[in-house]
């Protein structure tokens, strides 16, 4: 199958006959409310269907606000699929804006997808994608608004199966029971067998329970009704099982093997408002080689697959025509490992200027190349150059196995500043594993040191406005599942923000303190998200009774309440602690442990002891590490590589 | 060459703001092969002007959008191309070719001629079809405008060209619209009701502008002609 097999079909999106729509909302709340564009639909590419020509209505929603959720690339992926599938019509819904969220209640209107405008609860299936975990609280308000019941046992058949996906179904625990089911990985390759699956079980009115039962046999499907934990006193997982019979004990993750001949968008969506993400996005490859123990798409997204050069210049070409956008972005997770960038920027720069297009490419290393490359589509002088050192010392780097050392940046940052950048971004995290004093000193160190490159080869006449801008951001650091750091203490609110104290005055003690500027981020969600991301299926009903109390846009700084976190975890008698201080056995189930994500726990566990003794592992092209990847037969495992075949870890898995 | 394009905006779209407006056609545009020009400079910009902005609840038949193109493939064909990259609720009507000497749609805008009508149940409770006449041959019409330091009172009647009452129960008004003393529907209607002690409910309007004038004769005796008058019709490639 090419690529071009699996484009949308023409006439479909936008076609004068599609049916009329009449908005939800009345003229009246439009007016009142703040940017009532994020709630009317039609934009540009946007589908219509008839919906005498349809039996299948899917509404794929992405728990935040209009301009979050319409930047997301996966959801613009999945809606093109599943529009593109006979009888099926998809169709958008994201949160209600907390103004707009106040008059739906009042006034009772039930949540609407975009589309039709017909309310979400008549829908087959409510899709909702799962991309951090400060957003549970929206989901609970979406199924609210719906007039879904928000546990998954109390729904009947009246109401959709509604789904979960994406990088925070890898631990679905904490929101199980209020999902259906859980599709866990890449979209493009199960959807149609579940939809199939869907339509016989309904033709044969089997009900909604045995559609779920034979939907947990499905690969990548996981059905949390089937399956039951207990605990051990300590409140440790005893164990984790299904059931009954046929209901299979471990759910193996999904991924598309064939990212050059899959399901990609040639017409996403346009929107009329401004969003966080305005331009093209084309995805050149899935995974990452590089192995960050802290991060857990290097893991999830495992094995890296490139697309191919032929299919993104296709797509490049189709998807500018087709939304009239001034910008074009390439996605990935470390796009310098692509291995035909050089071909792909050239061909982009050629076509793009005469378009007047701009080209954006986040996830470089700053190396000679990369600065050229910049340098040719974008203006230096109004941007920033970003390095994500991530720790402040090269043995924390070692222990997180962050492959840039402080040469790289050092020289990196001297190149940029000969190039005529001036002003650079720094990205560092606090409270990882085995972290020293020395190591947040070696921020403000590394942070001084660049200042001092900018003065040493920048002669003074040359200097624009004379000054060079050190941007040193701090995040705070989250153990994630399925990374070798999921076994880590995670830091107290205090000591997160003792850090950033130590990391702001080591700042000010520094030479060139003047050409630094030093943000952090805030302590309380992230001790929450720690909570979240290694939950089990007891936090349930902490976020049910924050939700009560009226949690919501969690992830919003402006809108977050800690006080309501800390009540309802002590009405619902369970110990925050337990989730993000406690020390975790090497041995201890977790409540992710059922998920097969590709890569084995032994792995991780090995990278965790590696971690510990700051040894570094090389990324997948140099040394296969024996993840367990490979058994998927995909992407850079089966690729032709440099290294010696055979090596220890070849047949491990 | 310099092309004058006029467009209607309405249905769903009245909800989306000028700006959007803006960003709409610039991706249109592009959609449409429209050969347009560009600013030079390290970030170029399509060679663009709106006339004036509506606000938003707004529908018009009378918006109107200036480009500079490079090479031009005749005014139908511009027409149709920018419709089929269009959606519903943006309909192109016409485009002219302008003459060198034009000033650019912004800058020309003196007048904007609208259909007012009350929404059901939110019209005023006095004679307003009665008194609408004698209202409009005030020799002062007085309006109480917010700005930035409170309240100012302003004398709309010089800014008011016509205001009547139609059959269907509908207003129209051509009020000057040019940037330094446009006038909106709605403070007419406010200063209406206000003289007969009266106040407007909320959202109690519903306004399309009809068309957009620009002023070809002088400042002491105007001749109010629609942007799309000072061009060239039917103008081939």
């Amino acid at each position: 199958m090419t690529a071009q097999d699996k484009s949308c079909p023409e006439g479909t999106q936008g076609s004068p006959d599609a049916y009329q729509r009449k908005l939800a909302l009345s003229d009246d709340i439009l007016m009142k409310i703040e940017k009532p564009a994020r709630y009317i639909g039609g934009e540009v590419n946007a589908v219509m269907k008839k919906k005498s020509e349809v039996d299948m209505r899917i509404a794929m929603c992405f728990p935040d606000v209009y301009e979050i959720g319409m930047s997301h690339l996966g959801i613009q992926i999945l809606y093109d699929m599943f529009n593109q599938l006979e009888g099926v019509w998809c169709e958008r819904v994201y949160s209600p804006w907390e103004d707009l969220d106040a008059v739906m209640r009042k006034e009772k209107i039930p949540l609407f997808t975009l589309e039709s405008q017909e309310p979400v609860k008549n829908f087959d299936w409510l899709g909702i994608t799962l991309q951090y975990e400060m957003c549970y609280t929206n989901i609970l308000q979406i199924l609210d608004l719906s007039g879904i019941p928000l546990l998954a046992k109390d729904r009947d058949e009246a109401f959709p199966i509604v789904i979960g996906g994406g990088p925070c179904a890898y631990n679905p625990e904490p929101i199980a029971e209020f999902f259906d089911l859980f599709y866990i990985g890449e979209g493009e390759t199960q959807y149609e067998a579940l939809i199939s699956l869907y339509r016989e079980c309904r033709q044969d009115k089997l009900g909604r329970k045995e559609f779920l039962r034979r939907a947990a046999r499905i690969p990548g499907i996981y059905v949390p009704s089937f399956y039951e934990v207990s605990y051990h006193e300590d409140g440790t997982i005893a164990s984790f099982s299904p059931i009954e019979e046929k209901i299979p004990a471990v759910v193996v993750k999904e991924i598309e093997k064939e990212v050059s001949s899959t399901y990609y968008p040639k017409k996403p969506l346009v929107p009329f408002m401004r969003i966080t993400q305005d331009r093209v996005v084309l995805e050149i490859m899935r995974g990452c080689i590089r192995g960050c123990r802290f991060c857990q798409a290097g893991q999830i997204y495992r094995p890296v697959r490139e697309r191919s050069l032929e299919m993104l210049k296709e797509y490049a070409l189709a998807m500018l025509q087709n939304t009239g956008q001034e910008e074009i972005s390439l996605s990935s997770l470390s796009s310098s490992d692509y291995q035909k960038l050089p071909e792909l920027i050239d061909f982009l720069i050629e076509d793009c200027s005469k378009k007047h297009v701009n080209i954006s490419l986040p996830s470089l290393r700053i190396d000679a190349f990369s600065l050229d490359v910049m340098r040719k589509v974008q203006d230096i002088k109004k941007t920033s150059l970003t390095f994500a050192p991530e720790a402040g010392s090269q043995r924390l780097r070692n222990v997180i196995n962050k492959g840039l050392t402080q040469e790289d940046i050092l020289q990196g940052a001297a190149l940029a500043f000969q190039g005529g950048w001036t002003r650079v971004k720094l990205y560092f995290m606090l409270g990882l594993p085995t972290e020293t004093e020395e190591d947040i000193r070696g921020i403000a160190e590394l942070s001084n040191q660049i200042a001092a490159v900018f003065f040493e080869t920048v002669p003074k006449d040359n200097r624009v406005n004379g000054k060079v801008q050190i941007v040193t951001s701090t995040s705070f650091f989250v153990p994630k599942p399925f990374t070798p750091f999921q076994w880590a203490t995670q830091c107290t609110k205090e000591e997160y923000i003792e850090k950033a104290y130590l990391t702001r005055n080591a700042i000010k003690e520094q030479l060139n303190q003047k050409s630094i500027k030093y943000n952090w981020h805030e302590a309380d969600t992230s001790v929450l998200e720690g909570v979240l991301a290694r939950g089990d299926r007891r936090i349930a009903k902490v976020l049910l009774k924050v939700y009560e109390k009226g949690a919501m846009y969690d992830a919003w700084s402006e809108y977050f309440d800690n006080e309501k976190w800390l009540s309802a975890f002590s009405e619902c008698g369970l110990d925050i602690a337990f989730y993000t201080t406690r020390e975790r056995g090497l041995d201890e189930i977790f409540p992710w442990d059922f998920i097969d994500c590709g890569v084995s726990k032994e792995f991780l566990k090995r990278e965790w002891q590696k971690a510990q003794k700051e040894e570094i592992s090389d990324n997948c092209r140099k040394a296969c590490q024996g993840c367990g990847i490979s058994r998927f037969g995909c992407g850079v495992c089966v690729e032709e590589h440099s290294y010696q075949k055979g090596s220890v870890y070849e047949n491990q898995d | 060459m310099k092309i004058r394009i006029k467009f209607r905006k309405y249905g769903n779209l009245k909800y989306i703001g000028h700006l959007d407006v803006q960003r709409f056609f610039q991706k249109a545009v592009r959609r449409a092969g429209i050969d347009v020009a560009y600013t030079t400079g390290f970030s170029p910009h399509q060679i663009m002007s709106f006339a004036a902005p509506l606000g938003v609840g707004l529908e018009s038949n009378g918006e109107y959008m200036d480009m500079e193109v490079n090479s031009f493939t005749g005014c139908d064909d511009i027409v149709n191309r920018l419709n089929r990259a269009s959606v519903e609720g943006i309909e192109i009507l016409s485009a002219v070719v302008l003459p060198k000497e034009a000033g650019n749609a912004m800058a020309s805008v003196a007048a904007a001629g609208y259909t007012v009508r009350f929404r059901e149940g939110r019209a005023p409770a006095f004679d307003w079809r009665g008194q609408m006449a004698a209202f409009f041959a005030r020799e002062s019409i007085p309006f109480v405008k917010e700005t930035k330091h409170g309240t100012a009172e302003i004398n709309l009647k010089s800014g008011i060209f016509a205001l009547e009452l139609r059959e269907d129960d509908s207003i129209y008004m051509l009020l000057n619209a040019s940037s330094a003393g446009n006038i909106k529907p709605q403070m007419v209607i406010e200063a209406f009701l206000t003289a007969y002690q009266d106040t407007l409910k909320e959202n109690a309007l519903l306004i399309t502008r009809e068309e957009t004038y620009t002023n070809i004769g002088t400042s002491e005796e105007p001749v109010l002609v629609p942007l799309a008058a000072v061009g060239l019709e039917n103008v081939y490639a």
